[in-house]
């Protein structure tokens, strides 16, 4: 059975986000005072046709580094979900 | 004496390649050829140039699916044998990503897409890109990205200062590099950096865009020019 690898890609937080801070002056704008900031990433999911789970995460994290996300700017994170 | 040849790189959604095409082969013995992506065959070329535009759309990240294309598998192995590399625009993207160039480039820090004339100076013109350059020139030359916002670890710049490997910086009209003059917010004004072995180089501004009269600026020439000298053992 493959699993969906649920994975975020995000701006490290000493990179300026350039598109969070424009979501974020629109939010106060539009009178959200309690905003205090907004950061945007990348939601990607990717269906790993693996029986091992092991295997999955591996692989997960391989292309997480390899591809999807760039170490420079960007963190990765993900979740592994088992598909019924 | 036969012509060298100068390997333009063709990826769906280039569009200086062209522009850069003509710019290269503007000199009496240098002929470009094209190479598409999904070849391996890199034609015989003694330089590699990797052209701006919009590889693969900018899917993902600028550069991030082109790095990976077959094409980008035979001129990595070519630049680590020391041959020469030039990457414009978003190819400077695809160099970064490829890992021949240390840093990236994020989102200009005013969020918008910068397509303006700009200066900048070479200061380093110890390069086989800018031998026909002087460290004082003031340099006319234009930019049109998005994401030209240079960024590295501060290990990595000092490394960079250390060994000579920023090749241009944006300046104002006088050649001062101030605050101002910095289009899209690059750490230490940085427009272009050489790798350690000094055969790889990447630059956001476009030199092919100003290596005609008619456009405006021939500024640009000379870039080609020096590599050409390089190559042809001129």
């Amino acid at each position: 059975m493959p699993y969906t690898a649920k994975i975020k890609v995000t701006l490290r937080q000493s990179i300026l986000d350039v598109q969070g801070k424009a979501v974020e002056h629109a939010l106060k704008n539009l009178g959200y005072g309690t905003v205090e900031s907004a950061r945007i990433g990348k939601y990607i999911e990717v269906t790993i046709n693996e029986a091992d789970s092991l295997q999955a995460e591996r692989i997960a994290n391989e292309i997480s580094q390899k591809l999807l996300s760039n170490p420079v700017m960007e963190n990765y994170s993900f979740e592994l979900e088992h598909v019924k | 004496m036969a012509d060298v040849i100068v390997g333009v790189v063709v990826f769906p959604g280039s569009n200086c390649d062209h522009d850069t095409e003509y710019a290269a082969g503007s000199f009496d013995g240098v002929k470009p050829v094209m190479l598409w992506h999904n070849e391996h065959d890199l034609k015989g070329a003694k330089a590699i140039i990797l052209p701006g535009g919009f590889s693969y759309g900018d899917y993902l990240r600028a550069g991030s699916i082109a790095r990976f294309s077959p094409i980008m598998q035979e001129v990595i192995e070519f630049a680590r044998k020391g041959f020469p590399v030039l990457g414009i625009c978003n190819g400077f993207q695809v160099l970064l990503e490829s890992g021949l160039l240390e840093g990236a480039l994020s989102r200009n820090r005013d969020k918008k897409f910068l397509c303006c004339q700009t200066n900048i100076r070479p200061v380093n013109c110890k390069t086989i890109f800018t031998g026909q350059y002087k460290e004082d020139d003031v340099l006319s030359i234009p930019i049109a990205h998005g994401e030209g916002n240079y960024f590295a670890p501060s290990e990595v710049i000092e490394s960079l200062e250390e060994h000579n490997q920023i090749v241009f910086k944006y300046t104002d009209a006088l050649g001062e590099v101030t605050e101002e003059a910095n289009p899209n917010g690059s750490l230490k004004n940085i427009a272009g950096i050489i790798n350690r072995q000094g055969n790889v180089l990447g630059l956001m501004p476009h030199p092919e865009r100003a290596s005609e009269k008619l456009l405006g600026s021939l500024d640009g020439r000379p870039l080609f020019q020096s590599l050409y000298h390089h190559i042809a053992g001129v």
